[in-house]
């Protein structure tokens, strides 16, 4: 039974997510919209699967919620700050700055969130991995002390990271 | 009627509130002069900017258009997903022109993955000469 399972369905989350996907898309939540929606969910991910070798087998979804909650906070908080710069900030006394991160995550897919982060809060962009992906490259926009805006990505992002990827 | 008249205000607002934080990236872009502090601009623009125009579509349309309308979440999870991603290849470009000043040494290993040059295409050692 099990193995059935796991054979219709090799990636659950990815199904729910392709079945909340395509009844967006469609904008009208109808049986026959849910159920096509269904039959792409399996199809899909049984056709993908090559490409998601080693997924992570647990994510905590709970955390991941809240995760999401801080990071639509900080975007807003950080825009606010970037157009002050922008605004008030002649060109000559702009600070810009490269941080190198090391990380503590190790799988590629929190690295992927961890980085996407970074570049969606304005004021700094991941540019580039390590070649043995164990630090992360970084440009600050302006800021007078890169040593703390690494320790701060670390203790607000990457430990909340750790959490959802166990 | 009362519901109406809150309903136009906040798609204002919203409108408002995008229009001022596009322009803010727009001045942005034109006002830094090198090409790693420009790339900051459009984030802002890709996040807060059509954030609050989606969230002004999503509420005029429910209440004007007849229906609930969340289609506007997908348009705003699309860009947050592949955003980045073009951020990162500007970066690289920059990176790979020298465009920007040379980024510090990574902490754990040798070189950024930008920098490694894949083993077999290290120019060959010139032994013919020797």
């Amino acid at each position: 039974m099990a193995k059935a399972f796991n054979w219709l369905l090799p990636h659950p989350l990815l199904t729910l997510l392709l079945v909340v996907v395509w009844t967006l898309l469609q904008n009208d939540v109808s049986a026959g919209m849910v159920v096509f929606g269904v039959i792409l969910g399996i199809i899909i991910p049984q056709i993908t699967a090559a490409w998601w070798p080693d997924r992570p087998q647990t994510i905590r979804l709970g955390h991941m919620f809240s995760y999401a909650m801080v990071v639509l906070w900080d975007i807003m908080v950080a825009n606010i700050e970037v157009a002050k710069i922008v605004l008030t900030v002649p060109n000559s006394e702009l600070k810009p700055a490269w941080i190198a991160i090391p990380l503590d995550l190790v799988q590629p897919e929190a690295i992927t969130v961890l980085a996407g982060t970074i570049t969606l809060t304005p004021g700094t962009v991941s540019a580039d991995l390590s070649d043995e992906g164990h630090s992360l490259l970084v440009h600050v926009l302006h800021t007078d002390d890169p040593d703390a805006v690494r320790d701060e990505i670390k203790n607000r992002y990457e430990r909340r990271l750790k959490e959802i990827f166990v | 009627m009362i519901l109406e008249f809150i309903a136009i205000i906040i798609v204002a607002l919203c409108l408002l509130i995008g229009s001022i934080f596009s322009l803010v990236g727009v001045i942005g872009l034109l006002k830094f002069e090198d090409s790693m502090t420009r790339l900051h601009a459009p984030t802002k623009v890709g996040t807060i900017g059509v954030g609050a125009f989606l969230l002004a579509s999503m509420v005029y349309s429910s209440v004007y258009g007849g229906g609930w309308s969340i289609q506007e979440l997908l348009i705003m999870s699309f860009l947050f997903v592949t955003a980045p991603i073009s951020a990162n290849f500007i970066a690289k470009v920059n990176m790979h022109k020298r465009a920007c000043e040379t980024p510090p040494p990574p902490v754990n290993d040798e070189t950024w993955a930008t920098y490694k040059v894949p083993e077999d295409n290290l120019p060959e050692p010139d032994t013919k000469s020797a």
